[in-house]
């Protein structure tokens, strides 16, 4: 199927040009125009990625706006793109984000503003390049380029341990990469020199190299996921990242790697996957039990979020590795709404971190006295993340419990106790920083909510709440490329 | 006539909507008279649909479909729809009533209050939730409702969000809850896992197929399929219903304003258990395991929290472990299979203990927002109305024909008598000996805050008694300046609801004909042939007035004089005697005035041990093992090792060179090696 409109080409590289003309135009002087020129290219990069929602073919599980060319001929490396219902919406939910995080670091960013707009619209283009890429040549390339705008977000913009987050974040994620490298290189002589994602479904594999390339995979996707016990880089990342890095990180970035396991770990290795299942089921259930606990004991706000995407991301990993619809529809919708949520919660901390410069805990309370409103959202998007029905948040958690229980009682009794544990960390954060009596001078001289913020959150709280009432168009453009998804595992290729 | 169902649920929704969202822009009274109109309305639309059902109708069918899911031929629709029935339709009856009353009584409660229209949003929003879960026809749709009355309870409970008793309240509330749902959540994945649909209908219809399935939880144990289904299910009950040991949330949820109290504490949201369990009633049947269960959790919690009503001073917290142990009735019904006396007990309950919640909350308007009975006493002279009212309330809450509660709770007892399931003869003793506390904990209410020496000190309530019961004593203290003067009756949009819930507190009970003994639920419940001791039951009833005139020579009629006798002689004859009596027994009144110990417990082990687990987890897992020493442990490695390497390239020439030779010879050897295999 081709198209006349290169769409996912223009996702790609229309954020990017525009990230290079804010960089090109950029000085300290001009900051404004910077701002609206990268408003302006974020706005247009989520214009051109709506074709691709309106045009979907739901019927089918075959990959759609196609674009197809060689790239380095010699290696038969292409420029070989397109999405199918696993991989579109990411793309409208990054470009999505990326519009909020221009918006949000409007007044908040007041040093180097052209490079920071830049590289946050630069680093949506190359995300976009990883959810749409068929070559895994090109997957990689896009996949490790996205890490440097993201340290230099953190390196740059971040907090006052910034240098050591950075690298923590660049070295874990990208050790952990070198290996899909090698993994890469071996599936492409086995291929017979086609990177091609789609040669690589269809490639039969023993049981040895399944297993190898495997735990090559996992090590680089789990680093990004990420799942437990390779997971300690993100509340330092997130905690030193400002606002809009934060929020990127926790909305796009982390589903690279969720993303990976369903694009190559599930359909090249089925049965490396179903052997393996049980380790993977491992760690998630210690994601979303052992992480809720410690999200519960954290004083530091970004960081109790942060562990808290960590729980949530289980429920992800979980249901790729119970192979049925329930689950792994579930871990899709459970991506996107943890994009929204999670990008709520940590643009709500930005909220308050703008005006008091502070993300403990300890030095809130009784901020509903003072802002009203910005209370009001808050509470929204706490229920949300702790998955009340009605928002988004519940839909995916519902789904995977519901396969968990088809798979086994246990594993569903362990996941179900996130709607305890993800309460109890987010509604005693939301008590002692919203309730009670003003704490402090600095709470009594709070504002609320200005225009900007109010439609960053009120866009936000839209799409939780969609998600929430009707899921079914969501997971209507997922039905057929998930089971065409689980019909790959399901065939052993031994 | 879908149109009408659609009015029921979302003209609530649309006045809560338009309190919320534009309260400031239409004003205190735009905001009552919106919310208002809109229960109104569903008030009246619910009767058209009573009418409706009452002439046979029902209606079963979806509105949207939420989500599909599934592969191939495999697809469930998950779908939210509606299934009016003669339960659901009595439900809504009540909720909307009872909903409509307590939006006019709080335009007096919360007259000065300045979230007065965030108020209003809130009960109404509320009472959105409570008609989509009433009104649902599949298990998803209930699980949605059941959240969302959680999510506005909490946000009530916690509606003075300065007070630390009450933001520790409504969290309290929320989590306990939560545990409750975590066991809902595993009953409908396992419906869902096995019957392949949340549909009610398509669910009971496959259940008697089901009857014979087992699952293994443990190796080599098999338990029967319903009995897990049913266990889980009601564990969600016994959260929202508040039953032994989930209960510990409801009387701190005394801390949210009266009116809800009422409404969602007392009348509707914490019934939802018991129309919930009453809606699975074609599961439950088949599982005798679960509903003795049932039976046995009911009585515990009607019994035991009886008790910590009696020696409990804050008004409301007497009306609230009251309702505990009513609720503990109605869970000793469902457990007896008497579904439609456990409903019957319901909708009488919801009318008199709304009426004694709301006349609870005028003695407290006429007090000046104080709420222990030690500073009240000989209030019937100041407030006549209320008391008249109060007086009702605690009639039929001590189950005196001929209130509505007599014919609710005598009915419970006696199918509690005649019930063969195990479990039936502690519940037995429980359901007469809480008779007789309920009596005594009744009257010593209306003993104690109306009649006796006036104890209050006209002309200013210095103190509030913030010291002598702190922990014990909420106080509704919204801005309230001027104290002073006696206590004055409340205007008329207070009292004017009250008297209209009181007349159905006494005549409410007269309809027992029909709703227990007429099979009024028809095919809305499913009782096994086997367990029809409710229909053996309707066989020797003859009538309203012969069963109060049987009831007057009954057991249970003699226990309830008698727990009215005693509060009467300790409250009214001899006033010093309390006082003696608790000094003397302090060990038990200890243990009451503990509540058994479930708060400390639960905060020692859960709430504590989950911090020190977190904090363990934390410092040792991540930060000690993961952190220090992979992480940065191999960093430091990474440097030991480069310092290594560093050594190596001494710069010296020989040094090369040696380590050349010795190299080639190493690979010499090797490849030696490996050709020689």
């Amino acid at each position: 199927m081709t198209h006349h409109v290169p769409w996912l080409s223009l996702a790609i590289w229309l954020p990017i040009v525009a990230g290079v003309v804010v960089l090109a135009s950029g000085s300290e002087k001009n900051a404004r125009e910077a701002r609206v020129i990268a408003f302006i290219g974020a706005l247009a990069g989520f214009l051109v990625t709506l074709p691709l929602f309106a045009e979907f073919d739901i019927g089918t599980s075959a990959m759609q706006f196609v674009e197809d060319a060689p790239w380095i001929e010699r290696y038969n490396i292409r420029y070989h793109l397109g999405v199918d219902g696993i991989a579109m919406p990411f793309l409208l939910l990054n470009s999505f984000i990326t519009v909020l995080v221009v918006l949000a670091g409007w007044d908040v960013i007041q040093s180097r503003v052209s490079q920071y707009m830049a590289s946050f619209l630069i680093m949506s283009g190359l995300m976009n390049g990883v959810f749409a890429s068929l070559d895994a040549l090109l997957f990689y390339v896009f996949f490790e380029a996205t890490l440097i705008p993201m340290y230099i977000v953190i390196g740059v913009w971040g907090g006052p341990n910034r240098v050591y987050a950075a690298v923590k974040f660049f070295l874990y994620t990208l050790l952990g990469s070198l290996l899909m490298l090698v993994a890469f290189l071996y599936l492409y002589n086995k291929a017979g020199g086609s990177f091609d994602i789609l040669d690589f479904h269809r490639l039969p594999l023993g049981m040895g190299a399944q297993t190898a390339l495997f735990v090559a995979f996992l090590l680089s996707f789990a680093v990004k996921v990420p799942m437990w016990p390779v997971h300690t880089w993100l509340p330092d990342a997130h905690v030193e990242a400002p606002t809009g890095g934060s929020a990127v990180l926790a909305a796009i970035m982390l589903k690279l790697g969720a993303y990976g396991f369903v694009r190559f770990s599930l359909p090249i290795l089925p049965d490396a996957s179903h052997a393996l299942s049980g380790f993977m089921i491992t760690l998630s259930l210690i994601a979303v039990v052992y992480i809720g606990l410690v999200a519960l004991v954290q004083t530091d706000m970004k960081k109790l979020i942060a562990y808290s995407s960590i729980s949530h991301m289980g429920f992800v990993t979980l249901g790729f590795f119970i192979f049925n619809a329930y689950g792994v529809e579930g871990a899709l919708v459970q991506m996107i709404s943890h994009g929204f949520i999670s990008a709520a919660m940590f643009l709500c901390v930005g909220v308050m971190y703008d005006r008091m410069h502070s993300r403990m805990i300890a030095d809130y309370g009784g901020v509903a006295n003072t802002m009203p409103k910005f209370a009001a959202f808050m509470m929204l998007f706490a229920m949300a993340n702790c998955g009340l029905p009605a928002t988004s948040g519940f839909v995916g958690e519902f789904m995977v419990i519901m396969g968990a229980m088809k798979f086994n009682f246990w594993i569903a009794f362990l996941s179900a106790t996130t709607l305890i544990f993800g309460a109890a960390y987010t509604l005693w954060m939301y008590k002692r920083v919203i309730f009670g009596e003003v704490a402090n001078a600095e709470v009594a001289a709070l504002k609320d909510i200005n225009a900007r913020e109010f439609v960053i959150l009120g866009l936000l709280a839209a799409m939780v709440l969609w998600i929430g009432l009707h899921p079914a168009p969501l997971t209507d453009i997922m039905h057929a490329s998930v089971n065409d998804l689980l019909k790959h595992v399901a065939q052993s290729k031994l | 006539m879908k149109t009408l169902y659609l009015l029921i649920p979302f003209a609530p929704l649309a006045g809560a909507i338009i309190a919320g969202l534009f309260g400031r822009a239409i004003g205190r009274a735009g905001a009552h008279w919106v919310t208002i109109a809109g229960v109104l309305v569903s008030l009246l639309a619910s009767l058209m649909v009573l009418r409706d059902v009452m002439d046979g109708n029902t209606f079963n069918g979806p509105l949207y479909t939420w989500l599909t899911l599934g592969e191939g031929a495999n697809v469930t629709k998950l779908e939210v729809g509606f299934l009016i029935d003669r339960l659901s339709a009595l439900m809504m009856v009540v909720v909307t009533f009872v909903s409509l009353m307590v939006h006019i009584y709080t335009i007096g409660y919360m007259a000065e209050d300045p979230g007065y229209q965030r108020f209003f949003s809130y009960i109404s929003l509320f009472t959105f939730s409570m008609l989509m879960l009433v009104m649902s026809n599949n298990f998803l749709q209930l699980f949605f409702g059941w959240e969302a009355v959680g999510l506005v309870s909490y946000l009530l409970i916690g509606f003075w969000f300065k007070r630390p008793t009450a933001i520790y309240a409504n969290l309290k509330a929320f989590l306990v809850n939560r545990v409750g749902d975590f066991g809902f959540i595993l009953g409908i994945a396992l419906v869902l896992a096995h019957f392949g649909t949340l549909d009610y209908a398509q669910v009971f219809s496959q259940a008697p197929a089901m009857a014979g399935q087992t699952i293994e939880l443990f190796n080599g144990a098999p338990w029967m399929l319903l009995t897990v289904i049913c266990i889980g299910l009601f564990i969600g009950a016994m959260g929202k219903s508040a039953q032994f040991p989930l209960h510990v949330w409801l009387p701190d949820s005394m801390e949210g304003p009266t009116p809800i109290s009422a409404l969602i504490h007392a009348a509707t949201m914490v019934t939802a258990g018991i129309f919930m369990v009453t809606r699975m009633s074609p599961l439950f049947e088949l599982s005798d395991a679960a509903l003795s269960f049932v039976l046995v959790i009911g009585a515990i919690t009607a019994f035991f929290m009886a008790l910590i009503a009696v020696i409990q001073y804050d008004i409301k917290r007497v009306v609230a472990y009251s309702t505990l142990s009513q609720l503990g009735y109605m869970t000793m019904a469902l457990g007896a299979s008497a579904y439609s006396a456990a409903m019957f007990h319901l909708m009488t309950h919801a009318f008199f203990k709304a009426v004694l919640f709301l006349g609870a909350g005028s003695v407290i308007i006429a007090m000046h927002h104080e709420q222990d009975m030690r500073k009240m006493g000989g209030l019937r002279r100041y407030l006549p109305i209320t008391y008249a009212v109060v007086l009702i309330g605690a009639l039929a809450n001590a189950g005196f024909p001929p209130f509505a509660g007599f014919f609710s709770k005598d009915t419970i007892i006696e199918a509690l008598h005649a019930s063969q399931r195990a479990g039936s003869g502690i519940a037995y003793a429980a359901a007469l000996a809480g008779v007789f506390v309920g009596a005594l904990y009744s009257f010593r209410l209306v003993f104690f805050a109306f009649h006796g020496k006036e104890r209050f000190a006209s002309g200013g309530h210095g103190d509030h008694g913030h010291g002598a019961q702190a922990s014990d004593a909420g106080h509704d203290d919204h801005a309230h300046g001027a104290h002073g003067g006696a206590p004055h009756e409340s205007p008329a949009v207070v009292t004017a609801p009250l008297v209209l819930l009181a007349i159905p507190s006494i005549a409410a009970g007269w309809l027992i004909g029909t709703v227990v003994y007429g099979n009024y639920f028809g095919d809305a419940v499913f009782v096994a042939p086997a367990h029809e001791w409710i229909e053996e039951m309707g066989r020797e009833f003859h009538g309203v007035l012969p069963m109060m005139l049987h009831g007057l020579t009954s057991l249970p009629f003699w226990l309830a004089v008698a727990g009215l006798a005693t509060a009467w002689y300790f409250y009214i004859l001899r006033p010093e005697l309390p006082a003696v009596v608790r000094a003397k027994l302090s060990a038990p009144v200890s243990i009451l005035e503990n509540k058994y110990g479930f708060d400390t417990f639960n905060q020692w082990f859960f709430a504590s041990g989950a911090v020190a687990l977190g904090t363990k987890l934390w410092k040792i897992g991540d930060v000690a093992l993961i952190d220090g020493m992979m992480v940065n442990g191999s960093a430091r490695l990474v440097g030991w090792f480069a310092g290594v390497i560093r050594w190596l390239q001494s710069g010296y020439i020989y040094h090369y060179a040696f380590s050349m030779i010795i190299g080639v010879f190493v690979l010499l050897t090797l490849f030696g090696m490996v050709l020689a295999r």
